[in-house]
C-alpha cells in the first residue's frame, strides 16, 4: 500500500478562450473496442445527469460535464482534487455511425456507444464451392 | 558531508523553494504532470464548527463497494472500483483506476464514531464525521473577582 499513488485530476487544454473562469480538467477515460461498436467510458465525478453535453461535429466527439461549484469558500486541510467542469474532445473516424452514438450516466461515469458505420463492422466471408 | 555552498543559507533557500514548488501545482489545480495517474481515490478534507468532512470522487464505485471505518481520530476506507468490462475486448485507452484502494485519514480532531454518516452522489463520496463532545470549542466564563 506504501508506494500506491493519489489518482490526481489533470487540468484540460480545452483550446480556446473561455468566457466562464474556473479550471477544467480532462477526466480520465477507457475506450474499448467491440466487434459492433466503440465504448467510451468518462469518469465525471460531481456532474449531474443533465449538465452533461455531448457534441459531434465534423468528426470530433467533445464531452462537457458542468459541476456546480461546492465549498468554494472552504479551508481545506488536505486538498487532494479540484472541483471544475470537465471537457474532453476525440477525434473519430469515419467509420462511426455518427447518427446512432447514444449515452447513459451513472454514478460519475459517462458511458457512450459509438456504433460502426456497417461497412466497417467485421464480416465473416463465406467461400463458394465451385 | 560535503557542502557545495559557500553560504548554509543558499541551501536552505533553495530547499526552500523546491518544497514550494513542489506543492505548489498541488494545491493550486491538483494536478503536477510528473505524478502517475492512476491510485487510490483523492481526498479533500476540511472542518466544519462541529465536524470534520471528508470529501472523494470514486466514480462508478456502488454503496456497497465502499467500507468505511472509523476509531477515535483515524478514517479509513476501503474502496472497490470494478473493471470496466470483463468481456474480451480490444483497450485503446485505460485510464480509469479499478481494483481495490485502502486509505487512512488521519483526522484534524476526535470524532464521534456512532454518528459518522456518508452520502454517495454522483461518483462523490462525503464523510460526515461529528466532532467528540471533548473536542468541541468551548466557551470559557471568566469570573470576576
Amino acid at each position: 500500500m506504501a508506494n500506491q499513488t493519489t489518482d490526481l485530476k489533470t487540468a484540460a487544454d480545452i483550446g480556446a478562450e473561455r468566457t466562464r473562469s474556473g479550471v477544467f480538467y480532462r477526466p480520465n477515460v477507457d475506450i474499448l473496442e467491440k466487434a459492433d461498436e466503440l465504448l467510451v467510458l468518462a469518469d465525471i465525478p460531481g456532474v449531474a445527469g443533465d449538465k452533461v453535453d455531448i457534441h459531434f461535429e465534423d468528426g470530433t466527439l467533445s464531452i462537457h460535464g458542468r459541476v456546480e461549484p461546492r465549498h468554494e469558500d472552504t479551508d481545506y486541510l488536505l486538498q487532494e482534487y479540484g472541483v471544475g467542469d470537465y471537457w474532453r474532445t476525440f477525434e473519430i473516424s469515419e467509420a462511426v455511425d455518427a447518427s446512432k452514438i447514444s449515452a447513459e450516466y451513472a454514478e460519475g461515469v459517462l458511458t457512450l456507444h459509438l456504433p460502426k458505420a456497417e461497412a466497417a463492422k467485421p464480416r465473416k466471408i463465406d467461400i463458394k464451392p465451385k | 558531508m560535503v557542502f557545495r555552498y559557500q553560504n548554509p543559507r543558499q541551501a536552505m533557500d533553495q530547499l526552500r523553494d523546491e518544497v514550494n514548488r513542489l506543492f505548489n501545482g498541488w494545491l493550486t489545480n491538483g494536478t503536477p504532470a510528473w505524478l502517475p495517474v492512476r491510485g487510490q481515490p483523492a481526498v479533500n478534507v476540511w472542518e466544519t464548527v462541529d465536524a470534520v468532512v471528508a470529501e472523494l470522487e470514486v466514480p462508478g464505485v456502488k454503496s456497497d463497494q465502499v467500507d468505511i471505518s472509523v476509531a477515535e481520530s483515524e478514517l479509513t476506507l476501503s474502496i472497490h472500483r470494478p473493471e470496466t468490462e470483463p468481456t474480451e475486448v480490444t483497450y485503446h485507452r485505460r485510464e480509469r483506476p479499478s481494483g481495490d484502494f485502502c486509505r487512512t485519514i488521519r483526522l484534524p480532531a476526535p470524532v464521534d464514531p456512532d454518528r459518522v454518516s456518508a452520502e454517495l452522489r454522483e461518483g462523490v463520496l462525503t464523510i460526515t464525521l461529528p466532532r467528540a463532545e471533548s473536542s468541541k470549542p468551548r466557551k470559557i466564563n471568566v469570573k470576576t473577582g
